[in-house]
């Protein structure tokens, strides 16, 4: 028997509160102009835990958490039986932010939630989750590779996809080939 | 260096430690199925660790999408898993559509149905051929490339393309279906059946492939949802997960066919479960050719399309398992990041643990039923 989804936007809510740490940014509305100079101001702060339709986005939760949450919700979502879907990450530059989009599937019910959180882009770093999830080696040693974010704890961040002697990160917003 | 003969008579737990090697597979291998290159640690026969490397067909799709616009990233989507196209064009199409509001009408969704399900019997058969070829049976890859002819020369027909087909377009499809393509599908499905049951009788029962595959490399259902692995892999660990029916997409809802599962977790199961997708998909097309509506095969689309900042996903079920785009607009006509999420990559990543104190013609076995497109890994 699996929960449902508002058994499970609640846990995250319940999560979220009985942690001190805020998170950094909340939702994933980008900047009207990603080459603005300013940090955007947070756009009137959306709720960190999202109920989304599942036919306008393909999604049906999306939860908000500080980048030091992320094993917690790995673990929350472990606990009612989802499965990984895929782990990258977004570069906003005009924000001075990376953030760290994490997918999850169940393997039984419908539903799709989406863990988000950010990172400032002079410090990209947060916990690994393959701990919970062995399956995010690798999706997070890719992300390492595209974007140069450290998941801390990882067995072996090394060049995956890139050549074993890259040291750039291509999907940087101010790569240059 | 090489295990002496009654030291490895008996499974890898009692037997006395042996000095191990470093057995280097691919990147050029047959058996790898393209540049996937595996780093065996070996224990005479037995694998103590094999350790997949990859990225040597890298291409950074996920940039290209980046500095083009929506509509010209379309035909990389059909070159990430070169056997199964259809299914990715659906899903970038699909994920665009879905956050443009674009509708699409009744008669190009079937359209996509019936091809996505013959692309997927074509992906099917060359996954079929190249395990046997792999267990050293030449004899059936010549039976699927014969059925697989008939499949690429309708779709050809349509699209112009063979194998990286880019027929769907935002809002419906590159032209209609004519009376050849019509025609020609429902007598492939009419021939079909019947070399199914052949394959069954030729191969499938076959003893030989039997002790091959029954009981090898065990995924059990757990493992696929730690590693996120789908497709036919997670269907022969008993769970019913298949997009078309979780997360129903197009018109799939409206078709009565099954989730073929086989509960044993080894080769065989997941052999099985393809083999049952074929007779499957055969249903599909046909309430889909009967079914076929009249009409449009374009919606309306924007000249200049733009698409309303946020980020939005699309899932189907392509021949390997759940394939995934996650796009991110800021607004602009080009996207800000596509994501693609391919089921070989992590179908691929369990091998390390499922493989562990194999044999290494089993560890090949199991490999070739895990059905890799190494482009599909790569991206």
């Amino acid at each position: 028997m699996s929960a449902s989804i508002d058994q499970i936007s609640e846990r995250f809510t319940r999560l979220l509160e009985h942690s001190s740490a805020t998170p950094l940014a909340t939702v994933p509305e980008p900047a009207p102009s990603p080459v603005a100079a300013a940090p955007a101001p947070n756009p009137t702060t959306p709720a960190p835990v999202q109920r989304v339709d599942h036919a306008l986005k393909g999604f049906d939760l999306s939860v908000a958490v500080a980048p030091q949450q992320v094993v917690q919700a790995a673990e929350l979502l472990d606990s009612e039986g989802f499965a990984l879907d895929a782990i990258t990450g977004v570069d906003w530059l005009a924000q001075g932010e990376m953030e760290i989009v994490y997918d999850f599937f169940h393997p039984t019910t419908s539903l799709h939630i989406v863990i988000r959180t950010r990172v400032p882009r002079a410090e990209p770093e947060l916990p690994t989750i393959s701990t919970v999830f062995p399956g995010a080696n690798w999706h997070e040693r890719e992300t390492h590779d595209f974007f140069g974010i450290r998941f801390l704890g990882h067995p072996n961040l090394a060049p995956f996809l890139l050549p074993e002697d890259a040291t750039f990160h291509p999907l940087l917003k101010d790569y240059k080939p | 260096m090489i295990a002496q003969p009654e030291t490895i008579s008996t499974g890898s737990s009692s037997r006395t430690p042996q000095e191990t090697f470093v057995l280097n597979l691919g990147p050029q291998h047959p058996a790898a199925h393209g540049v996937l290159r595996v780093l065996m640690t070996m224990d005479g026969e037995w694998i103590t660790k094999a350790e997949p490397i990859i990225g040597y067909i890298h291409r950074m799709h996920e940039k290209m999408g980046e500095n083009r616009t929506w509509a010209k990233f379309l035909p990389n989507t059909s070159r990430i898993d070169y056997l199964s196209a259809m299914h990715y064009t659906h899903a970038y199409v699909g994920a665009v559509e879905r956050a443009a509001k674009i509708e699409v009408p009744a008669r190009a969704e079937y359209v996509r149905v019936i091809t996505s399900e013959l692309n997927r019997i074509s992906s099917h058969l060359v996954w079929w051929g190249a395990l046997l070829l792999d267990l050293g049976g030449f004899t059936p890859i010549l039976y699927a490339f014969e059925d697989r002819e008939k499949l690429l020369d309708l779709l050809e027909g349509l699209c112009g393309a063979r194998l990286t087909y880019c027929y769907y377009r935002f809002g419906g499809l590159y032209n209609d279906v004519d009376d050849d393509f019509l025609n020609g599908t429902r007598k492939f499905v009419k021939e079909m059946r019947p070399r199914l049951k052949m394959y069954r009788a030729l191969v499938t029962d076959n003893i030989i492939l039997r002790k091959r595959m029954t009981g090898i490399g065990p995924i059990s259902a757990e493992m696929c949802r730690k590693y996120g692995a789908t497709g036919p892999v997670i269907r022969g660990a008993g769970v019913a997960y298949d997009v078309r029916k979780v997360e129903p997409y197009s018109v799939y809802p409206q078709f009565d066919f099954k989730i073929p599962t086989y509960p044993e977790c080894d080769s065989m199961a997941r052999y099985l479960v393809r083999m049952d997708e074929i007779e499957q998909s055969l249903r599909i097309i046909e309430q889909a050719l009967d079914g076929l509506p009249a009409g449009p095969f374009m919606g309306k689309v924007p000249r200049v399309l733009k698409l309303p900042a946020g980020d939005y996903c699309y899932a189907v079920e392509a021949a390997r398992g759940r394939f995934m785009v996650r796009i991110v607009s800021d607004g602009k006509d080009t996207p800000y990041r596509v994501k693609l999420r391919t089921p070989s990559f992590s179908n691929l990543s369990l091998y390390e643990e499922a493989s562990r104190g194999m044999i290494l013609p089993d560890a090949l076995a199991m490999m070739g039923s895990l059905d890799l497109v190494i482009p599909d890994i790569d991206r």
